[in-house]
């Protein structure tokens, strides 16, 4: 299983490359999740995002929840990037991915991988608005 | 020791990282640590949760901190 991770950190995230970096040979589904900038919180409109990660934990991180994932469930191929840096609206800010030979084992890992990448990876998101710029979740 | 400061904890301090020198009482806790920061600066004690990482990976409250570790902030993340 371990060639067959790919967990990165990047600037920016293309889209494109992911069906041939999911498929295998043994995998009859391939599932994808991503995430992207969406223009409102609470309708108040958002300008930009900001990423900012501690990088060195948060690729170890998220290859625990890679690893973890494909001790659950089994798995041919899981990807987990994230994007760092300001991103506009409409901009992928994260993508996972697993394959597997069935399509049940690759949907609930794909599930697994983006909610517990929003719990425990330190990376940390602003939301710039027009009058204000604000970390989401760090207050209750 | 130095203490790595990330999102809003970065603009709480106001910088991206803090030394405690020999001369200062330094912390040999976890919980010491954050007992330190809430006090010093109490904009901690209002965020949704605070952790610390040593060495890259979250410690407990109860884990020792030692000179030469890195040791880094924690506030509530929010990836995705």
């Amino acid at each position: 299983m371990k060639g067959n991770m790919s967990i990165e950190i990047v600037d920016v995230i293309d889209t494109s490359t992911v069906f041939a970096e999911l498929s295998h040979p043994h995998s009859g589904g391939i599932c994808v999740f991503l995430g992207a900038v969406r223009e409102f919180t609470d309708n108040e409109e958002v300008l930009s995002l900001e990423f900012e990660t501690y990088k060195i934990m948060a690729l170890k991180e998220m290859k625990k929840i890679a690893v973890e994932a494909s001790e659950k469930w089994k798995l041919n191929k899981v990807i987990i990037r994230h994007a760092v840096g300001a991103k506009n609206v409409e901009e992928p800010v994260v993508i996972v991915g697993a394959s597997s030979a069935h399509r049940e084992a690759c949907f609930i890992a794909c599930r697994y991988l983006i909610d517990t990448l929003k719990e425990r990876v330190p990376i940390w998101k602003k939301e710039i608005f027009k009058n204000k710029s604000v970390w989401v979740s760090a207050h209750p | 020791m130095e203490i790595l400061l990330f999102g809003i904890a970065k603009d709480i301090v106001g910088k991206s990282s803090f030394r405690f020198d020999a001369d200062d009482l330094v912390p040999t806790s976890v919980s010491e640590l954050k007992d330190r920061l809430k006090g010093s600066f109490p904009e901690f004690g209002k965020l949704s949760s605070l952790a610390v990482a040593v060495n890259s990976a979250y410690a407990e409250d109860s884990d020792r901190l030692r000179e030469g570790d890195e040791i880094a902030i924690i506030p509530p993340v929010s990836g995705g």
